[in-house]
């Protein structure tokens, strides 16, 4: 079984990712998904989450993380267009349970509602990445 | 007639002059290349985006529960024009340019009895049109093109003004005028409709009826394939239409500082070719005034030597 689809990560400013891949997990709106080759059309926006990439059946799959975009895949081609992209290699855990905790003392200071509602989007953005590193 | 000093002076001022321009002429070129690989690198993106929206804006049947991006206000009364321009000037006609098509989309709009309103992209648009048009300016988004690149956080943050302005009800249709990037010698100014999104108006270009031909021959194969959404097509349309607008502004702003860029580039090369024409004149005239001094000096002296 050695079909693949071609995978397209491409965001405003350049193209991340263009390669072949086995099958790619995508985290959609409505549930994650995963594509392989033949898979009928569809057009679907995608939340905060991570992008596994299987380059072969047996192979470690490859995590991207993306903060929300669309995702638009025909029998042969799976294009995902993302604002945001990191490749789980570059993101540290111990960072972000930094980051995390940080975020959770500005919470604790914040003022008023919409500071507040700032601050927890921003926590569940890193909630999601620290899921995302440590699902890899 | 002015002293040999005061040609050496301007010979020399008019030197350094040359220097500069001729410095802005090269780094304008590296900038355009970069603008140019950016362009080019946004490419994708905005491609996959607006086949994506053409697929879908066929499946979808217009209704009054429609997005509104989409199927516009119902009205065409007030309109939002966004004016984008460079920063900086010494660019030749560029900003100009822009303006110049501002001002004629507006007195057309006025004729019909249109309210218009502007939003400007870049300081010098603003300053070009401040005197006669002060009151109908929103909101200016200053200092946008950055270094070395156009960010698209930017042109987020612009569309985000754009739309919740959209959404509070204050215009029906905006349209963004900018330098549309041909070539390095080219930049031509176009008015492109974003709100309500039309499919296939980008090419605003010349041949008009030919690209609409094929805009219908590739609706029709985007028909033919059968497509599913997830979730539907409603509210894909209501998370992409809004996408969509941030990055027709981010394609304007980039094709805006390409074309800059390249107005920069031309006008500099001009400038310094000119430069060196006067350099070559005033050189001319320095040493026909310095000639003329020293005939006139051996006169002095023939004629002194004969009186004795």
């Amino acid at each position: 079984m050695s079909r693949t689809i071609h995978f397209d990560l491409v965001s405003p400013e350049k193209k991340l990712v263009s390669e072949d891949v086995h099958m790619a997990i995508i985290p959609g709106d409505a549930g994650v998904f995963g594509v392989m080759a033949g898979h009928s059309s569809l057009v679907a926006s995608l939340s905060i989450g991570l992008i596994k990439l299987y380059k072969t059946e047996k192979d470690k799959p490859r995590g991207i993380f993306i903060m929300g975009g669309f995702a638009d895949v025909t029998g042969t081609k799976c294009s995902v267009l993302a604002e945001e992209a990191i490749p789980v290699e570059e993101m540290n855990a111990e960072t972000l349970a930094q980051d995390l905790k940080n975020l959770n003392e500005d919470l604790g200071l914040a003022k008023d509602g919409a500071e507040k509602a700032q601050i927890q989007d921003k926590i569940r953005v890193v909630q999601a990445k620290l899921s995302a590193v440590s699902a890899v | 007639m002015p002293s040999l000093r005061d040609y050496r002076d301007r010979i020399k001022s008019v030197k350094s002059t040359r220097k500069i321009t001729s410095a802005m002429k090269m780094v304008a070129a590296s900038k355009l290349r970069r603008a140019q690989e950016q362009a080019e690198a946004s490419q994708p993106y905005a491609v996959s985006m607006s086949e994506m929206l053409a697929r879908l804006a066929k499946n979808v049947i217009l209704t009054a529960a429609s997005p509104k991006l989409l199927a516009g206000t119902g009205s065409d009364q007030r309109h939002l024009l966004i004016l984008v321009t460079a920063d900086r000037g010494l660019c030749g006609g560029f900003n100009a340019y822009a303006v110049k098509e501002l001002k004629q989309k507006i007195a057309s709009l006025r004729a019909q009895g249109k309210d218009v309103s502007i939003v400007c992209v870049g300081r010098k648009g603003r300053d070009i049109i401040r005197r006669e048009y002060g009151s109908l300016i929103l909101e200016t988004f200053r200092d946008v093109f950055g270094k070395n690149k156009v960010d698209f956080a930017v042109a987020h943050q612009i569309s985000e003004f754009v739309l919740s302005r959209f959404e509070a009800g204050e215009f029906d249709i905006c349209s963004v005028v900018y330098n549309q990037f041909k070539s390095v010698l080219i930049q031509t100014p176009v008015t492109q409709q974003l709100i309500p999104f039309r499919p296939h108006e980008e090419e605003l270009s010349s041949s008009r009826a030919g690209k609409k031909d094929e805009a219908d021959q590739s609706s029709a194969a985007v028909v033919s394939s059968p497509y599913s959404f997830e979730p539907g097509e409603e509210e894909i349309l209501s998370k992409l239409l809004p996408r969509n607008f941030s990055v027709q502004i981010y394609r304007a702003m980039l094709d805006s500082s390409a074309g800059e860029q390249a107005a920069r580039m031309t006008a500099m090369d001009n400038a310094t070719r000119n430069a060196g024409e006067m350099i070559k004149d005033l050189t001319l005239q320095y040493n026909r005034a310095r000639q003329a001094y020293i005939t006139k000096e051996l006169i002095e002296i023939i004629s002194g030597a004969e009186a004795v």
